[in-house]
This record gives structure tokens, C-alpha cells and sequence, in this order.
């Protein structure tokens, strides 16, 4: 783990100094223990402060859209920059999807990939701690020591405690990479039979699981800052021209605003896992968002995010696309 | 907003093309084709028009049923907004039926302007579908 990190403080300084790039989007320590928090590094020597270990759990394509985006009030706006994006597997795919999506200008962006083991879910380990502040804390490989507040030390395996999109991650390093720090090997398989959790479960079981996790929902539009697939100038939540929906947490409202994020997902989501880690209330969206991601597999053969040449599924027709969901009169 | 359960009526909003499914119900009309009054028509230029959202806010204002309805494939008056159209449904038909929201509410089909009797065949098959689910109760507010 460790020396990734060093060849990535190396990357990242040699690409500043040679002038390749203007700005670097990687992670630097966290204000609290076991966190680290995306920054932007301009200067050479402060290659020295990037950090990689389990807790690099943001997305940081979310990132780039705004990067990318010239202030509207400047009669004539810089050139775009050159950005090195330090990337896992989850964060590789949604950068492709940027691209494709005409949002981020495949020549500005350096992807420097890393392969990723899994980020932490925190509210996982501090589970584990019933409820106690970590003092100090130290990820390595495969487990985490750390000590509470009150001195007590704990042992904890990173196994237990990933996130659970990493546990179900099929793509460990981004797809498409300019430049590959530490090594790639196999790819993970599949977790389980490939079947679905809700496809288990009857129309009544998804509603009561669906309406379960609405009422947890504060809109706080975590998910939706923390997922980089969001970058609309004005969201469809915020519009009052037309009025989609009201503003507050009613639950009509809550279930409303996931279930249009979910349609503006639709072949689009890479299942990071970044809104649910983002999510203050732990409200659960991959089920949902996992069948989607399945529906654009098994109709249109699509997964998002793995090359810059498949055009996103919604953009595209063909002839025999299927149909059978079409409604005959008798 | 209640009604007794034995007055209940399936309220279906029907998203309709303006040169083929419209055409179609109104063949059906000006034809005197008896066929169940429970659709609110919405014409739109075509069924590619038709944003996703709009489904859900019926739904969620009240509609027990959304029906959409576009020219057959191959025979769009835009060329190809009935085949953009396709997989944008394609993945709402399951999308709905994800979340536990009964399939039968939201129906797709393909009605041209000739398919008079076609048309009144689909409403009486819709209206009879979303009757037997009932009313609509899952996304919108409840009532105080």
C-alpha cells in the first residue's frame, strides 16, 4: 500500500514539474482520523502531502464537470485546464462517462489509475465501536488498528468493514488510464449468482423496502453532490418552472425526487457507492440503483463507464430493440 | 379527495402522439366506437417527447394509470423519435415494477391514426388492468 503511494507522489510531482498538467485532483489526510479528503494540488512539492489508503472513499469524478465549466460571466474565458485525476476503479468509469457525455474533454484529463482493494465504510466501523470516537487509527493492507476515545484499542479486519459496493466491485482499476501506478491484476468476479436482490422479492417486499428507505431521507441532496453522474446546473428537484415536486421531506416528495434521480441514472450509474457513503440518514439506494444498472445490461447490453467508444445506451436505437414490454389489445 | 370503494373509477392519464395514437383515438371517436371514459387524453408532437418525468408526476398526482402511446416502429412522422422513445421505455416498464409499483399501471403501446378499433381495444384493456389493481395510493401525499 505504501509504496503506491510513494510511485504516486512521484507521478504526480513529476507531471506538475514537467508542466504536463495545471492541477491535480488526488487526496490529502483527512480532518479526522481514518479520513482522507480530496484536494487540488497545483505545486510540485505538495505532491508530498497526496495520500492512498481505504479511506480515499470520495468520488472524486464528481469533481471535474465544474472544473470544465468556464464562468458564464467572463466575456472570454481561460482555456480549459489540464487535470490529473488519481482514480479507483469506480471513479476511472464515471470519468469515462464524462467524457462520453461531453462533459469533461479527454485531452485535458491525465487518468492516473490505482488499483483499489476497497474503500471503508465508516459507519461500519464505528459500529463496531459502539458509538466511540476514533482518537487515532492506522489503515494498512488488511486491517485497521485503531483507539477509541476513551484509550480502548481495537483490531479490526478491512474486510469487515468495506463499503458494499466495493465488496460487490467487478472493476478494480479504471478502464481507460493514461498511466497505471502499482500493478493491475485479474479482475474480481462477480460477488454471488449474478441474481438480483429484488428480483427475489415480491411487488409488496420492493414497495415496503423502497418506502423503508424513503423515510430515512432528509433531502439533503448528499447523494445527488457526491454522485458525479449529477452535474446539472439546475437540478430537476430545484425547478419551479415546472414544479416537479415540493422541497421538504414529506415522503411523497422524498420518493419523488429519488425516483427521477434513479430515471436520470438509467444506464448511466456505475454503482460507486459514493451516495450511499455520502448519505447522513444510511438510506439504501443500491438496490434500486443496481437493478437499473442490471435492466441496461440484460435489454441493451450496456455497462457504463468501461470504454469511451460505446455510446450511452439512451442516445442510440437499433432496429430490433426489444419490445415485448409493449402492451397488444386483445 | 375520496370516493366510496363501489364508485371508484380508474383515473388513466394517456400520453398520446399527435400523428398516430391521437389520430387513432379519434378515428375511434368520429367511428361512434363505444370505449371506457376513464382516459385523459395529453397529445404530444411524439411519443419521443415524452419525458420520463412526466409518467412519474402523473402517477404521483393521482393517476391510477399512465398510458403512452406512439406511432408502430418504422412509421414515426420524426423518423425516429418512436425508436428513441423504445428503450427510454423499455427501461421504465421495469423501472416501475422495480419499486414494487404494480406493472399494470404504467402500459406502453403502438397505435397508428388507421387503428380506430385498436385504440378503443387498448383503453378497454388498460381501464380493465388498473381496475383490478385498484386505486393508485403509493406515491402521492397522503390524504390528512
Amino acid at each position: 500500500m505504501s509504496d503506491v503511494q510513494g510511485e504516486l507522489r512521484k507521478v504526480v510531482g513529476d507531471l506538475l514539474e514537467q508542466g504536463k498538467v495545471d492541477v491535480v485532483l488526488g487526496f490529502e489526510e483527512g480532518t479526522r482520523p481514518l479520513s482522507a479528503s480530496p484536494c487540488f494540488i497545483r505545486q510540485a512539492e505538495r505532491a508530498a502531502e497526496l495520500v492512498w489508503n481505504p479511506c480515499c472513499s470520495v468520488n472524486v469524478a464528481a469533481y471535474l464537470p465544474r472544473l470544465f465549466t468556464p464562468d458564464p460571466r467572463l466575456k472570454e474565458p481561460p482555456p480549459p485546464p489540464r487535470v490529473a485525476v488519481f482514480c479507483k476503479g469506480c471513479d476511472g468509469r464515471s470519468v469515462v462517462g464524462l467524457i462520453k457525455e461531453n462533459q469533461v474533454p479527454r485531452e485535458n484529463v491525465v487518468i492516473i489509475a490505482v488499483p483499489c482493494g476497497g474503500v471503508i465504510d465508516r459507519d461500519a466501523l464505528t459500529g463496531r465501536l459502539n458509538g466511540a470516537e476514533i482518537a487515532k487509527a492506522k489503515a494498512s493492507a488488511d486491517k485497521i488498528e485503531l483507539t477509541d476515545e476513551s484509550g480502548k484499542k481495537h483490531t479490526v479486519k478491512l474486510n469487515d468493514v468495506l463499503s458494499a459496493s466495493c465488496r460487490e466491485c467487478t472493476v478494480r482499476v479504471a478502464p481507460v488510464r493514461d498511466v497505471l501506478v502499482g500493478e493491475a491484476g485479474d479482475e474480481p468476479k462477480p460477488a454471488g449468482d449474478g441474481s438480483h436482490r429484488l428480483e427475489s422479492m415480491s411487488p409488496e417486499e420492493r414497495w415496503e423496502a423502497f418506502r423503508r428507505e424513503m423515510s430515512k431521507c432528509i433531502r439533503c441532496y448528499a447523494c445527488r453532490q457526491a454522485c458525479p453522474n449529477c452535474y446539472c446546473h439546475a437540478c430537476f428537484a430545484e425547478l419551479s418552472s415546472p414544479r416537479w415536486l415540493g422541497a421538504g421531506d414529506a415522503v411523497e416528495d422524498v420518493m419523488f425526487f429519488h425516483l427521477g434521480r434513479m430515471i436520470h441514472q438509467a444506464g448511466r450509474c456505475v454503482d460507486c457507492g459514493a451516495c450511499v457513503r455520502a448519505c447522513p440518514m444510511g438510506v439504501d439506494l443500491r438496490p434500486f440503483t443496481q437493478k437499473l444498472v442490471a435492466d441496461a445490461k440484460e435489454l441493451f447490453g450496456f455497462e457504463a463507464g468501461l470504454d469511451i467508444e460505446t455510446p450511452p445506451p439512451l442516445t442510440v436505437f437499433k432496429p430490433e430493440d426489444p419490445q415485448e414490454f409493449i402492451t397488444e389489445p386483445g | 379527495m375520496t370516493q366510496s370503494d363501489e364508485d371508484w373509477q380508474p383515473k388513466i392519464v394517456a400520453f398520446l402522439c399527435n400523428w398516430c395514437s391521437y389520430a387513432g383515438a379519434d378515428l375511434a371517436g368520429v367511428s361512434r366506437i363505444q370505449y371506457p371514459s376513464n382516459v385523459r387524453v395529453i397529445r404530444v408532437p411524439c411519443s419521443g417527447r415524452i419525458n420520463p418525468l412526466y409518467i412519474l408526476k402523473a402517477l404521483a398526482s393521482g393517476a391510477d394509470g399512465v398510458l403512452v402511446s406512439g406511432c408502430h416502429p418504422g412509421d414515426c412522422h420524426y423518423i425516429s423519435g418512436n425508436l428513441v422513445a423504445r428503450r427510454k421505455f423499455a427501461l421504465l416498464k421495469r423501472f416501475f415494477a422495480n419499486v414494487g409499483i404494480e406493472p399494470e399501471r404504467v402500459q406502453f403501446s403502438w397505435v397508428s391514426a388507421a387503428e380506430g378499433p385498436r385504440f378503443a381495444a387498448l383503453v378497454e384493456k388498460v381501464a380493465e388492468d388498473v381496475r383490478k389493481v385498484g386505486p393508485s395510493d403509493k406515491l402521492v401525499a397522503e390524504s390528512v
